[in-house]
């Protein structure tokens, strides 16, 4: 049998690992530019006020930070929990239920997947803004949209589609001869859900309540479009940055709030196991 | 092509010694299997040929006495057989056949026409432009093998060629492969953990065990003359016998056997099918199961030995589960072997 | 199906999160149309409002999907490679790395535009230009397209598949561009989409980022929504539901795609 010519000598000759670190030498060049270098000065900026390094005390001290961090936490914890609740209802019923109809309720569901924070801050204003829908219906001025109820459904309709998929997800993994056995040996459909449902879905249930919470941390389009006067750390990172020109406070208010929802996410996904991103 | 391999070893991160120092030469045109149970080494050996995996330091590959330890493998210029196939699911078979030709940048035609060629020696004309991942285990089988051969390569490797195929297909392919390797006149080294088709195919066998080269011999040879018990063993089932060698006759529980030389210290063994069922046999034994197989009968005996022996029985009857029976073993047919397995 | 009156709440539940989703949805699109939202629709329907957010805001919508395709093409060039060389060195280090790379999908928009503006807002010229924003964008979606590209490679025998094009006589770029690409071809694609509808859509860092000249999309929602009457925010809101709902549903499928192939 003839033996093949050699190959040609590649034009570029290079090795596997060279091309592995030139592969990722874009990634490289651009994480270091635009991520790690800014999240260094960021630091650093919020250090170099007048106060230095005691800025982080001083948000400690000040009422007014303090009520607003336990503000956006009060409002991100009840945005979880009611998102967890509806969506996981919404969500069993779904996988368990063919009708007809249910594909268009579940696209109706997920349609706002990509609606960014304003443009659900205007779904709220509709709802329940001057002209909305609530005030035109019932009698007397119902406007709620600018207040933190408004807030918190705002942040409800973010959250709604995410939570609702991610535990569809796992509510499909689920062997249905699980309840079946349950049933089998006398569970009554409460303990069900209990001793079986809960327990299965729990992994994703917290992965999708860290997102929630983690989103609603840092949201900032919804806040902005509903233009509310309430404290919540986004918009006073923002007022502190634009109307008070406090870099140095704007920037740890930053880095605190990058701590927090970063935290949650990373405990999150210790505890179920999977991989979470919170988006939007 | 000939293969000179020189002390060839891997030591894998956290110090596994995956291949012991090991010498092979392999002839242009041979067909060579590496044969050793999981774990031996055998598919270490074919990947550092390979240029796959690097050896430890001081080993020495050469292609007709060109070094070719530092290339990597795609300046090797070896047609490789996955256990797995690799066939590139986004590309056709024909596509999978033509791509070493079109990384050598021959003329288009000249590539087609080859394909053609190698499709029709592996009888892959029906499924030449079908998407690999629409074909049957013995397809993709042949194509891989196709793949491999159509850029001409100076050696052919196959992993566990057939492993990925179920038993009945396996035992077809088995002999096809080996006159497909024979009609493409190519040196060759395969990798098996099966000593059939070891046995079926190569020229040489290579027997590993423990990250080295036990044996290496022609079938005949390595199934005749085993030098070790652990070849014994595993290239045709060899039974050992157990008892007591003295001088030069070997002490069972069930009478005494002549050997042909005294060698004390040695494990004595016996394959099934040099038991004969004899009545003037020099030991006792007693039927425990008989097994029709078509040309034989295979009987389990107990009390011969320490631990059961099964002898081949050929004839129109067998005895019957409970008889009392005699056994000879010739002189000859008792393997006597080093117990250790260390001497190579 | 309703048997048990536990089913019908559940039934409840959904149509009510429904309600709230839909019900304000269909409203923008409805008041986007209308002659006159107070009055109702025995206004009139009309596509004036729209014409007006097309002279007042076409712009910002090319911009928009300018920079969605200038993204898709940086982190394809970014992405792709990467989640290659992270997919053939699975370990701590590479792990650390996605890890950092994906820190912009926790870490608050808003943080990330500020980090952007305290080290680079000093140079005029890039701060003004689009790339500015581009950049901003492209740290936010470069994750989803690593991601994507890296659960199609974990899910294929890249290894063995790179061996087999490797013994054929393929270099290194010659396997990237030959075995791996047209292989990771289902999340490249689902990657793509998700990397576009999400540039589309993005508001937290852009509005820090933008400049009275890069104004984008979103950037001119939130600028009808707090000057324009509720006509005219609504038409945009509109015209933006007709560019994201086809993306979503596009996206939503190649991710299920590329899913029923890891599988």
């Amino acid at each position: 049998m003839r033996v093949a010519p050699p190959p040609d000598k590649d034009l570029i000759s290079v090795t596997s690992r060279q091309f592995t670190l030139l592969c990722l030498l874009p990634l490289a060049i651009f994480t270091l530019a635009f991520l790690a270098l800014p999240l260094v000065r960021l630091f650093l900026g919020s250090g170099a006020g007048e106060t230095g390094w005691g800025i982080y005390l001083t948000i400690l001290r000040t009422p007014r930070y303090l009520s607003t961090l336990a503000q956006t936490v009060g409002v991100s914890l009840a945005v979880t929990v009611a998102a967890l609740a509806i969506s996981t209802t919404a969500a069993l019923f779904l996988v368990r239920n063919r009708f007809p109809g249910r594909d268009t309720l579940l696209a109706v569901l997920t349609l706002p997947l990509a609606f960014p924070g304003v443009v659900v801050g205007f779904m709220i204003i509709l709802l329940g803004g001057r002209q909305g829908l609530v005030n035109q219906l019932l009698p007397g001025h119902v406007v709620f949209a600018y207040s933190i109820f408004g807030l918190f459904l705002g942040y409800l309709y973010f959250s709604i589609p995410r939570v609702l998929l991610t535990v569809m997800a796992a509510a499909e993994k689920i062997d249905p001869a699980l309840e079946e056995a349950a049933r089998s040996l006398g569970a009554p459909p409460h303990r069900i859900v209990i001793d079986v449902l809960l327990p299965a879905l729990g992994p994703a249930m917290i992965a999708a309540g860290a997102i929630a919470f983690a989103t609603a941390m840092g949201a900032f389009g919804t806040a902005f479009t509903l233009a509310t006067d309430i404290d919540v750390l986004p918009m006073v990172i923002y007022t502190e940055f634009t109307l008070s020109a406090n870099f140095a406070m704007a920037s740890a208010l930053s880095i605190l709030l990058g701590l927090v929802t970063w935290g949650i996410l990373l405990i999150g996904r210790s505890l179920s196991g999977g991989t979470v991103a919170a988006g939007g | 092509m000939t293969l000179t391999l020189r002390s060839i070893a891997k030591t894998f991160a956290g110090g596994t010694r995956a291949l012991l120092p090991t010498d092979l030469q392999i002839e242009q045109g041979e067909i060579v299997s590496l044969l050793g149970p999981s774990g031996c080494g055998k598919t270490t050996l074919l990947r550092i040929i390979a240029g796959l995996e690097t050896p430890d330091p001081g080993a020495t590959v050469r292609f007709d006495g060109e070094d070719v330890t530092a290339l990597p493998v795609e300046k090797r210029q070896v047609g490789m057989v996955f256990q797995s196939y690799a066939l590139f699911p986004n590309m056709s078979v024909r596509k999978n056949i033509g791509y070493g030709l079109k990384m050598q940048n021959l003329p288009k035609a000249e590539i087609a026409a080859r394909v053609e060629e190698v499709i029709a020696l592996c009888r892959l004309e029906p499924y030449a432009d079908r998407p690999v991942t629409a074909l049957s285990g013995g397809q993709r089988q042949r194509v891989a093998l196709a793949r491999a051969v159509a850029p001409r390569p100076r050696l052919l490797l196959l992993d566990e060629p057939l492993s990925a195929l179920d038993a009945a297909l396996r035992g077809q392919l088995r002999d096809e492969l080996a006159l497909l390797l024979r009609s493409f006149g190519i040196t060759a080294i395969f990798v098996t953990h099966d000593q059939d088709e070891a046995m079926a195919i190569a020229d040489r066998v290579a027997v590993m065990s423990h990250g080295r080269v036990v044996q290496i011999g022609t079938p005949e040879a390595l199934y005749r003359n085993p030098a070790t018990a652990f070849v014994a063993r595993f290239v045709g089932a060899a039974m050992p016998l157990g008892g007591r060698i003295e001088d030069d006759r070997l002490h069972l529980p069930g009478g005494a056997l002549p050997l042909a030389s005294a060698t004390v210290g040695h494990q004595a063994f016996v394959r099934a099918e040099d038991v004969r069922l004899d009545p003037d046999g020099a030991l006792a034994a007693r039927v425990e199961t008989v097994t029709f197989l078509g040309t034989h009968y295979r009987v389990a005996l107990s009390g011969a030995t320490e631990q059961p022996l099964f002898a081949l029985h050929s004839g129109l009857s067998a005895p019957a589960p409970g008889d009392s029976v005699r056994l000879s073993i010739a002189p000859g047919a008792i393997l006597t072997l080093p117990t250790e397995d260390r001497i190579a | 199906m309703l048997k048990s009156p536990a089913k019908l709440l559940q039934l409840l539940v959904t149509l009510l999160a429904c309600a709230f989703l839909f019900v304000p949805t269909v409203q923008s699109v409805l008041a986007g149309v209308t002659a006159n939202y107070f009055r109702g629709l025995s206004s009139g329907l009309t596509l004036k409002w729209i014409g007006e957010v097309w002279t007042l805001y076409s712009a910002s919508i090319f911009l928009s999907i300018w920079i969605a395709l200038a993204c898709l093409v940086v982190t394809l060039i970014i992405g792709v490679p990467a989640a290659y060389a992270l997919a053939r060195n699975p370990g701590r280090l590479s792990r650390v790395l996605e890890e950092f790379i994906s820190l912009p999908l926790a870490v608050p928009g808003l943080a990330l535009a500020l980090a952007l503006l305290q080290l680079y807002g000093g140079y005029t010229e890039f701060r003004t230009s689009w790339a500015f924003i581009l950049v901003g964008h492209v740290l936010y979606t470069l994750p989803f397209m690593l991601r994507a590209v890296l659960a199609v490679l974990a899910a294929i025998d890249l290894k063995t598949l790179e061996e087999g094009a490797a013994s054929l006589g393929a270099g290194p770029a010659r396997r990237f561009v030959d075995v791996v690409v047209p292989n990771a071809l289902p999340g490249i694609l689902a990657g793509a989409l998700t990397v576009v509808t999400l540039s589309i859509g993005e508001f937290n860092l852009t509005w820090m980022l933008q400049t009275p000249f890069t104004k984008t999309l979103p950037v001119g929602l939130a600028d009808s929504y707090a000057s324009m009457r509720l006509e005219i925010a609504s038409a945009y809101t509109l015209v933006f539901f007709v560019m994201i709902v086809p993306l979503l549903v596009a996206m939503q499928w190649a991710t299920a795609r590329a899913q029923r192939i890891l599988q």
